[in-house]
């Protein structure tokens, strides 16, 4: 194609006008090699995509056969009856990340303002690293220091403990991404800001921040979607629950655990159970992500 | 309406490298001054110390007496204050770029906490007049960003934001370098109808604008200021050789 394009624009010019310089055809080499890296793009992309889809569809045909109203409204029954759902699991899941998100998306916020408004110096550089460690840190660990921090001290395992271990898991990846997100804020909108007679903090959160919402809220999704699914941090913590619970002082169920549970045990329905809440926990994630994102684009201006 | 500027023996610094160095200048009010210069020889500089913009740079530091108008720039007065008194225009155009034309305009206003619908609506309208732009946004102003606008269009969006806060000097950081003759013609014939109203400090690489807009202009060379005099001394009958060689092209 692009060697048929050169000769029709060259073929424009009159002769004489322009000094050409005689461009050779575009040789079989470069061409292959052109095709080749397209090739190897597309099949990178294939192959990133390829697990999600391959889990959503093998959730599906697992899972959605199970699905129906009483596992959407009903708790777990004793082994050996048939029926129940994950209603009270589903919704302490929701309890329990709304916990972790109220205290991490702050948290995580503020320390990725620091970073990038504050943080240009040795301070910045220690939170960075104690950041990326935390990061690193297993879950299970970040789980026994909830129990640490929150169950030995209610005496109780609770929704409060399993939110405040996913928290913790939450706010370095909020932290790093807010502070790379506002470090993408060009200064020329800072300094605008200033010149109108704005002070400092309140150019950092009107103008700073607001520039970088979408950015953000990226991640803010992130992590909370990596912490959605996360059964480890919430064994000794929320601990699972067979029953309704309303109180977030009080062992609460949680779709991974009672995924976990379920797996593990020798018995059909549950193994078909386990497979419906995974369906339904991807489900409800997918479900968050999207409807921030429509919320967050529907706020924002044609053009910005 | 516009104040005078008075700077005396102002240096200026960038960690150990001195940019300006005792700069002695009086601006008179609701004139507009020019200046000019080859490109590092301080003129930003200097327009950034007028309201304190030098210093939001790590490390920068000034010495010496700014006063505008009776308020002393380096002495006692918070720099959110005096960049309320002193508006400011960039080199390139910079909305903000989630907000509408209308919330742009108002934003001065509204982040420092005057929240009188009504009276914001009428000053969004007067500055977006004044900026010579209401005309082309009237029916966009709360639809679209203030980004979605061409250069020129966004560079009066950034004049009009200036204006809204209604200060009394309005510093102008070659406010026309990223616009085409067009645009540039709007801009100048604004900074002649302004000048009314305000005192007009702007830095320009271009000597012709500096002569159309223009009664006082400064020559600047190497953080020093060579020359300051009527714009008609300067470019017909300049006193320093070296202010002669610059604008006549035979410099350097």
């Amino acid at each position: 194609m692009p060697d048929t394009k050169s000769k029709s624009a060259a073929g424009g010019i009159p002769p004489n006008s322009v000094p050409q310089a005689s461009m050779p055809p575009i040789s079989l080499r470069r061409r292959f090699t052109d095709r080749a890296m397209t090739g190897i793009a597309v099949l990178t992309v294939i192959l990133v995509l390829l697990p999600l889809f391959a889990i959503f569809t093998y959730l599906i045909y697992k899972g959605v056969g199970s699905i129906n109203l009483a596992f959407l409204t009903q708790t777990p029954k004793p082994v050996g009856e048939p029926g129940g759902g994950m209603a009270n699991a589903i919704v302490g899941s929701m309890v329990i990340l709304a916990i972790a998100s109220l205290l991490g998306v702050p948290f995580g916020i503020g320390a990725g303002i620091f970073l990038s408004e504050y943080g240009r110096n040795r301070y910045g550089d220690i939170v960075r690293f104690v950041s990326d460690v935390l990061n690193g840190v297993p879950s299970i660990v970040v789980g026994i220091v909830a129990y640490g921090l929150v169950v030995m001290r209610q005496k109780h395992f609770s929704a409060l403990a399993g939110g405040v271990a996913l928290a913790i898991m939450m706010v370095p990846t909020i932290a790093r991404t807010t502070e790379q997100m506002l470090l993408l804020v060009p200064q020329a909108i800072r300094e605008a800001a200033y010149g109108l007679g704005v002070s400092r903090w309140r150019t950092t959160l009107s103008i700073t921040l607001r520039t970088a919402t979408s950015g953000v809220i990226t991640g803010v999704m992130l992590a909370f979607a990596r912490v959605a699914g996360e059964t480890a941090p919430l064994l000794f913590t929320a601990f699972g629950n067979q029953f309704w619970n309303w109180k977030s002082d009080q062992p609460t169920a949680a779709l991974s655990l009672q995924i976990f549970t379920y797996a593990i045990s020798p018995f059909d329905e549950w193994h078909r159970q386990a497979w419906a809440g995974a369906l339904v926990l991807i489900i409800l994630i997918v479900g968050a992500v999207t409807a921030v994102r429509v919320a967050v684009r529907r706020g924002t201006l044609a053009g910005a | 309406m516009g104040v005078g500027i008075s700077v005396e023996h102002l240096n200026a610094f960038y960690g150990k490298t001195q940019a300006l160095f005792d700069v002695n200048i009086t601006v008179l009010a609701n004139h507009a001054t020019a200046l000019i210069g080859p490109s590092g020889c301080g003129k930003s500089t200097f327009i950034r110390c007028l309201n304190r913009m030098h210093e939001t740079i790590p490390e920068a530091r000034v010495d010496g007496k700014v006063r505008i108008g009776e308020f002393s720039v380096y002495n006692g007065t918070s720099a959110t204050q005096l960049r309320r008194r002193v508006g400011m225009v960039f080199q390139k155009p910079n909305p903000f770029p989630t907000m509408s034309i209308y919330d742009n305009v108002g934003a001065g206003l509204k982040l420092n906490g005057f929240h009188n619908r009504k009276q914001l609506d009428e000053i969004v309208h007067r500055s977006l007049q004044s900026a010579a732009l209401w005309d082309e946004v009237k029916d966009q102003l709360h639809k679209k960003s203030g980004a979605s606008l061409s250069g020129g269009q966004q560079q009066r969006l950034c004049i009009a934001r200036a204006l809204a806060v209604q200060p009394e000097v309005l510093l102008m950081d070659e406010p026309c370098s990223a616009l085409d003759p067009i645009s540039t013609g709007k801009i100048e014939e604004l900074i002649f109808q302004l000048k009314e109203q305000y005192t007009i400090v702007i830095v320009t690489h271009n000597m012709q604008q500096a002569a159309r807009v223009a009664e006082f202009t400064g020559f600047f060379l190497l953080g020093k200021m060579i020359e300051f005099d009527k714009t008609e001394k300067i470019f017909t009958n300049p006193s320093d050789k070296r202010t002669e060689d610059y604008i006549t092209g035979r410099f350097g």
